[in-house]
């Protein structure tokens, strides 16, 4: 049984390939010319470089944080290159003109890119380190009013949108990573769903760090008006170096009253090798703002890749009555390291919030919880519910939970479920004694534990998911 | 039943095995042909959970000397899912619990698996819970049991249920029942035992383990086998296990004891 699933676990990672395109790439470094630089590639406006040049100067007084639990030596952030663009043709009007290189790159990728995705009825926005490529179905969308772009396009095209709510919900002093993010972020996804529109299909981004020793730092930016609702998935991968790579993104998304985002995410960036040798920083902040009455913003993450994760995506919940979900499953393998959970700052009366957290840890990995739910004084009536389930598979992993609650009314419902399982050889030969591989058993078992998160995935997503927590998981049990 | 000539299941010669480290079984033989019921009983610690555990192939223990066939097949060249798959099955003493792995899934799981590797058809969900639907009636097992997660908050006795259950789809050559009447009130084994007998057949064997009497009561064997410090020093038939009722193992063990001082 063990010999099989060592194969199993032994593949390299699928997506571990470089494409040999050439970078326009920016020298390693920063400071204030570097953004000066990055900002006049991109020929912002004033107001823009602006901000940049304030996120600086903030981020220069920042520390990084050290509360997260997890270890990884000390960043040197004059190492890494801010800027890394593939070289091609400024416009791009069609799929065609697109570098045929690039496109077998997300080929290889399983993007489904062209006809594959009318087929699926997606429409992707492709990060290529920090550059959108081509965004598809953008026409059809605009018949409804949908603004779906890259960060630079919507900067030349919408930027009165952009300025009004870019850093509204993450103010680029919130913390290091977001300050950072702020002040070099080179490109990233912009969606605008207008009053009343139900947008016709799940929008889909799919972000991938090419070139080593480049950070990825793209921002994305979502906004839904009154009565507005969307769902936006996005997908990461990376290949494999040696060395890590940072990423540290920023997502906004901003609800208007009764307006409704769902945001789905499947993470895989590489996770460095079965000796915990490179692998992506994954340090991230992602936070909506549920603003308008009754409005709901919902978070979906299927983390997997990633040497070391450091992720919150949080809700506030300003207007009465708005709604905060949380579902994710979170699994380390080997020697990852992930420190990930939310935030629900309840503020709005009768506001309402769910967490459901998985973590698997397998390997000599480790996977910590962590979450705060905070209710304000004026959030009457507010309540919570927190479930929060730890898996451990294998006799080196560790699983850690760290919930934080702050109730500052009396009239506000709080609930925190915790559990913590093992996938045991007992379980496996139970299997095993009804015909039932370990590879299939594995599967089953994992999908029951996340069945609550996986049924909140859009289809495609869902059933991504399964097979890449099968894959990750092989041959760390037995 | 005993049949005359049938084909043998089951060949043990001189099975030894040990768990980290400790002998437990020391030269166990057993013969089981096709048709037959066997019961082993005997002391706690005399090795029959070791044993049915082995034949299942439990990694946990270590087989030290000896052969099994099964089927004419050398049994220990054969991993357990493929012992499975060829009609090995166990019926465990304590069925593990698996939290949010729903019953129906698994049991279909199983199922098709086991039909795939033995050329027949597999079903889709909906032909499925006919099937199991069928086959609960025999355990007299309510419908709820297929929504619920494996084994998780099932009593004793429905653990054991669910077990017979399994039984009854995967339709073994070789059945083995560990201790399948322990934690079971008088109801429950009944239908448990009537479940086992409606499957037993000229094609398939049964091996029983056990403590007591009381289940062969309903299942009744054709051998019993007294098992101690991990070999079988006598078999009888079914009133050896009233005879072991009415006066315990020992003097088994010092009747065997005495045989062997007046051979030597």
């Amino acid at each position: 049984m063990s010999a099989t699933l060592q194969n199993l676990v032994n593949q390299p990672y699928k997506h571990g390939f470089v494409t040999s395109i050439e970078s326009d790439v920016a020298p390693k470094g920063l400071n204030a010319d570097t953004i000066r630089m990055i900002s006049a590639k991109k020929k912002e406006p004033e107001w823009l470089l602006e901000f940049r040049l304030k996120s600086y100067e903030a981020w220069l007084k920042m520390e990084e944080p050290t509360w997260p639990n997890v270890h990884y030596p000390k960043i040197d952030f004059q190492e890494i290159s801010y800027y890394s663009a593939p070289k091609q043709k400024p416009k791009l009007k069609s799929m065609d003109e697109v570098d045929p290189e690039l496109l077998r790159t997300f080929e290889k990728l399983g993007v489904p890119l062209h006809e594959r995705m009318a087929l699926a009825g997606v429409a992707v926005d492709v990060i290529f380190d920090s550059v959108s490529v081509a965004t598809t179905y953008k026409d059809k969308l605009a018949e409804v009013g949908i603004i779906f772009c890259s960060m630079s396009e919507a900067v030349q095209d919408h930027p009165e949108l952009v300025q009004k709510y870019l850093g509204t919900v993450i103010p680029s002093t919130d913390n290091f990573y977001a300050a950072l993010n702020s002040a070099v972020f080179t490109d990233g996804s912009f969606c605008y769903i207008p009053k009343g529109v139900k947008c016709p299909m799940d929008l889909s981004t799919y972000f991938r760090i090419n070139t080593e020793e480049s950070g990825q730092f793209e921002r994305t930016l979502i906004v839904a008006e009154e009565g507005a609702s969307v769902s936006y998935l996005e997908g990461c991968t990376a290949p494999a170096f040696s060395s890590n790579q940072l990423h540290a993104a920023v997502v906004e998304l901003v609800a208007l009253d009764n307006a409704d985002i769902k945001y789905s995410t499947v993470q895989n960036w590489y996770a460095g090798d079965e000796k915990g040798v490179g692998g992506i920083y994954n340090f991230v902040t992602k936070r909506g703002l549920a603003k308008g009455v009754n409005s709901r913003i919902s978070w979906t993450q299927v983390e997997t890749g990633s040497a070391i994760t450091w992720k919150y995506p949080s809700c506030v919940l300003l207007g009465d009555n708005s709604v905060g979900e949380f579902y994710s499953v979170a699994v380390t393998n080997h020697y990852q390291q992930a420190d990930t959970g939310t935030k629900m700052i309840h503020i709005g009366k009768n506001t309402r919030s769910t967490i459901v957290s998985k973590g698997i840890s397998a390997g000599h990995s480790n996977n910590s919880y962590r979450g705060l739910v905070k209710v304000a004084p004026s959030a009457t009536g507010a309540r919570n519910y927190s479930q929060c389930d730890s898996m451990l598979v294998g006799h080196h992993s560790g699983a850690h939970t760290f919930p934080y609650i702050q109730v500052a009314n009396n009239c506000s419902q709080v609930e925190h479920e915790a559990s913590t399982s093992k996938i045991g050889e007992d379980q496996l030969f139970y299997f095993a004694q009804r015909g039932i591989d370990a590879e299939a058993a594995v599967s089953m078992i994992i999908n029951g534990f996340c069945k609550d998160v996986f049924q909140q995935l859009p289809m495609e997503f869902a059933v991504e998911a399964t097979a890449l927590l099968s894959f990750k998981l092989e041959g760390s049990v037995g | 039943m005993i049949y005359p000539d049938s084909k043998i299941v089951l060949e043990v010669r001189g099975l030894c095995a040990s768990v980290n480290g400790t002998e437990i079984l020391k030269g166990l033989d057993l013969t089981v042909r096709r048709g037959e019921v066997h019961a082993i009983m005997g002391p706690n610690g005399s090795g029959k959970s070791t044993f049915s555990k082995i034949l299942a192939g439990h990694s946990a223990y270590e087989v030290t000397g000896g052969t099994v066939m099964f089927e004419g097949q050398n049994l220990f060249d054969m991993e357990p899912e493929e012992r499975a798959r060829a009609g090995v099955f166990l019926a465990f003493q304590y069925p593990i619990e698996i939290p949010g792995v729903i019953n129906s899934q698994f049991l279909r799981l199983t199922y098709n698996t086991v039909q795939t590797h033995r050329d027949k058809e597999e079903l889709d969900p909906l032909e499925f819970d006919d099937y199991v639907r069928e086959k609960m009636k025999l355990l007299e097992m309510s419908p709820d049991f297929l929504e619920r997660s494996v084994n998780e908050g099932f009593s004793g006795g429905e653990k054991k249920r669910n077990e017979i259950l399994q039984m009854a789809m995967l339709d073994p050559r070789l059945a083995i029942l560990d201790e399948t009447d322990s934690g079971l009130d008088i109801d429950a084994l009944r239908i448990v035992a009537n479940g086992v007998n409606q499957l037993a057949g000229k094609d398939n064997a049964i091996v029983m383990v056990t403590h007591y009497q009381r289940l062969l009561n309903y299942i009744v064997p054709d051998y019993v086998h007294v098992m101690e410090a991990g070999r079988i020093i006598k078999t009888g038939d079914k009133e050896l296990a009233l005879e072991l009722e009415a006066r315990g193992y020992d003097w088994v063990g010092a009747e065997c004891k005495a045989a062997s001082e007046a051979a030597a």
